[in-house]
C-alpha cells in the first residue's frame, strides 16, 4: 500500500469581498498524481508560489481538496474520523522553528504530541527520550529552546514529530530560515531517520543541495507537477529546471556547462567528487 | 539581554518550598492573604510574622530579592497610609494645622501598611519558588471543577502557557523592529510623554502584524500534532502530592487553626489598644 496517494488534487484559494461573492480563484494545485511507497525519501521542489506548500498542507489534513482526493496510509483525509490518524501518522514540520514549539522547554515540547494522543505518562516519557536521541538533542532536554539555534529548534521540532510515531514526515521548507550549519545538521538528521527508523520522507524545499539524497523527485509549477525522476535524470535537464525558477548545485551546472563545451562528462553530475573523477579521467 | 528576561521572576534555588506542588502554593497563598486580614491588633501579626519569616528563610530566596518586589508598590503603600493616617476620626493625638493624626488612625495605617508589605511578601515568595509551567498547571488542576460550570479551564491554561512561551519572542522582535526604525532615523528616546508615545505606534503596527503571523502558523503546528483541545488529554507530568506535601498541608491547617484561634480570642478580650 502507498503511504501517500493523491489523484487528481486540485485546491482552490477563493478570495471573497466583503459582500461574500467570489472575487478571484487562485488555483494553488491542478490535477495532481502522487503516489510515495513506504520507506522512500521524496523531495519535492519548486519555486515561490509553486503550490508545494499547499501540497504538504493536503498531507496532513490541514487543507481538503477542491476535488480529487489525498489518501495517507489507505485513509481518506477528507473523512473528519480519519483526521487524528492521520496527523498522528503523518507528522509535520514548518518552515519557522519559533513558531512550531510550543512549550517552554524542549523536553515539554516533544511531549506535546504524544500529550494529545492521550498517551500514558510513562509511555510518554519513553518516547521523549527515544526521539530526542534520535535527533541528538537529548542533553538539551531541561532548556529553554530559546536558547537554541535554528537548526537545533529544527531538530527538536522533529523529534517533537517522532514523538508521536509516525510512518511518515512531511518537512515544508524546513531549512529556509536557517544558517548553512544548520540546515546541514537538519538534513542529515532527516536523512538519519530515513535509513534508520525508515520513516517515509516527504521533504518540501528550493534548495537544490538537499534534493540529491532523495530516491525521487518531484518538481512543481503553477500547482502542476511538471517533472519527475531520480535526482540525477532531474539534474541532467539544467535548462528544463531554469525554466521553472530554480538553481541547480554549482557543480552540476558546472559539469553541464563543460558539457555543452563539448567536454565528456555524464550527465547529472552531482557532487564535487564526480565531477573531479570525470575530469582526471578525461585529462589524466 | 533580552532573552533572558523571564516573567515571574522565577529564582531557581533547591529548597523544600521549590520542590511543594504548586496546588499546594497556590492555596497556601491564598490562605496566607486571608489571614493577613484576620486582626485589628498586634498580636495576631506576631504569628504571621513568625509564620512569614520562617517561610522566607526555608525558601532560599535572598531577603534583598524578595524586598525588592516592595519597590513596585511603595507609592501606592505610602498613599494608603498617608491617607489612613490623617483622614480617619477618632481621638485626637496630634493637630498639624488643618491635618490630625487620630489614635485610630495611627494603628489603621500602621496595619494597612504591614498587610500590603505581607500581601506582597507572601504573593511573590510563591512566585519566586514556582516556576511559571508549574504556575500555570497547577492553576489548570485547581480550577478543574469550574470545567463544569463551563469555564475552559483547559484553554485558559493552555493560553497562559503559550503567552509564557512568547513573550521572549516578542521581546526579541520589538527590539528588532525598534532597531531598524532607529537605523531609519526613528526617534524613540528624546522629547514628552505623549511624543514618546506617539513615536511607539509605527512599532506597534509590524509588532501586531507579526504576532498574529505566529499564531496563526503555531495553531497550524498545533493542530498539526493533533491536537483537539483538553479532551482525552494526558500529562507528560502529571502534577502528584508527595509525602512533603501532605506534611506541608498540615502545617498550612496548623497555622490556619492558631491564627482564626487568637483572632477569636482577640475580639473577646477587651482591647488594650
Amino acid at each position: 500500500m502507498d503511504m501517500i496517494k493523491t489523484r487528481d488534487l486540485t485546491f482552490e484559494y477563493i478570495r471573497r469581498d466583503e459582500g461574500g461573492n467570489v472575487e478571484s480563484i487562485n488555483r494553488a494545485i491542478d490535477g495532481v498524481n502522487l503516489d510515495v511507497k513506504k520507506g522512500d525519501f521524496i523531495a519535492i521542489l519548486g519555486a515561490n508560489g509553486s503550490g508545494k506548500s499547499t501540497l504538504a498542507k493536503h498531507i496532513n489534513a490541514l487543507l481538503y481538496p477542491t476535488e480529487g482526493a489525498v489518501w495517507v496510509n489507505g485513509l481518506n483525509t477528507a473523512e473528519e474520523k480519519n483526521l487524528l490518524e492521520i496527523r498522528r501518522s503523518a507528522g509535520m514540520v514548518f518552515q519557522n522553528p519559533d513558531n512550531q514549539i510550543i512549550a517552554t522547554v524542549v523536553e515539554e515540547d516533544v511531549g506535546f504530541g504524544p500529550e494529545n494522543l492521550g498517551i500514558p505518562t510513562e509511555e510518554i516519557l519513553k518516547r521523549v527520550e527515544e526521539s530526542l536521541k534520535a535527533v541528538g538533542m537529548f542533553e538539551y532536554r531541561k532548556q529553554s529552546p530559546n536558547k537554541l539555534s535554528g537548526g537545533q529548534k529544527q531538530r527538536v521540532a522533529i523529534a517533537g514529530i517522532m514523538a508521536m510515531k509516525p510512518q511518515c514526515i512531511v518537512l515544508d521548507e524546513p531549512t529556509a530560515m536557517l544558517d548553512p550549519e544548520g540546515r546541514k545538521e537538519v538534513i542529515s538528521t532527516v536523512c538519519s531517520l530515513n535509513k534508520l527508523e525508515k520513516i517515509t520522507v516527504l521533504l518540501i524545499t528550493h534548495h537544490m543541495d538537499e534534493v540529491i539524497y532523495a530516491d525521487k523527485v518531484f518538481v512543481m509549477d503553477r500547482g502542476k507537477i511538471v517533472m519527475q525522476g531520480t535526482p540525477r535524470e532531474i539534474f541532467s535537464r539544467v535548462d528544463e529546471l531554469k525554466k521553472y525558477r530554480l538553481d541547480v548545485p554549482q557543480v552540476t551546472e558546472l559539469a553541464y556547462e563543460l558539457k555543452k563545451e563539448g567536454l565528456d562528462i555524464p550527465d547529472g553530475v552531482l557532487s564535487i567528487q564526480e565531477l573531479v573523477d570525470a575530469l582526471l579521467r578525461l585529462y589524466p | 539581554m533580552i532573552r533572558d528576561i523571564t516573567i515571574g521572576q522565577y529564582y531557581p534555588a533547591d529548597s523544600v518550598l521549590h520542590r511543594l506542588d504548586p496546588r499546594l502554593k497556590l492555596s497556601g497563598t491564598l490562605l496566607f492573604i486571608i489571614s493577613i486580614f484576620l486582626f485589628d491588633t498586634f498580636y495576631g501579626y506576631i504569628a504571621v510574622t513568625v509564620f512569614l519569616v520562617s517561610v522566607i528563610k526555608m525558601s532560599k530566596v535572598p531577603l534583598k530579592y524578595i524586598m525588592r518586589g516592595l519597590k513596585a508598590i511603595i507609592v501606592i503603600l505610602l498613599f494608603t497610609m498617608f491617607f489612613n493616617l490623617f483622614l480617619t476620626q477618632g481621638d485626637v493625638l496630634v493637630r498639624l494645622g488643618f491635618l490630625k493624626i487620630t489614635r485610630q488612625g495611627l494603628y489603621s495605617a500602621i496595619f494597612m501598611g504591614i498587610r500590603l508589605t505581607y500581601l506582597i511578601l507572601g504573593s511573590s515568595l510563591m512566585t519566586f519558588t514556582t516556576t511559571p509551567n508549574q504556575l500555570t498547571d497547577g492553576l489548570e488542576k485547581l480550577l478543574s471543577p469550574l470545567r463544569r460550570i463551563k469555564v475552559p479551564v483547559h484553554e485558559i491554561a493552555m493560553m497562559m502557557s503559550i503567552a509564557l512561551r512568547f513573550i521572549p519572542i516578542l521581546m526579541e522582535e520589538t527590539d528588532k523592529i525598534m532597531k531598524a526604525q532607529m537605523a531609519r532615523g526613528a526617534d524613540f528616546e528624546t522629547g514628552g510623554v505623549i511624543k514618546r508615545a506617539k513615536s511607539l505606534v509605527p512599532l506597534l503596527v509590524p509588532l501586531f502584524v507579526s504576532a498574529f503571523r505566529r499564531a496563526n502558523d503555531l495553531a497550524m503546528a498545533m493542530e498539526a500534532r493533533c491536537y483537539h483541545g483538553g479532551d482525552g488529554r494526558t500529562k507528560m507530568k502529571p502534577l502528584r502530592y508527595h509525602r512533603i506535601d501532605y506534611f506541608a498541608y498540615l502545617i498550612l491547617l496548623i497555622y490556619m487553626t492558631i491564627v482564626i484561634a487568637i483572632s477569636v480570642i482577640e475580639n473577646r478580650l477587651p482591647s488594650f489598644l
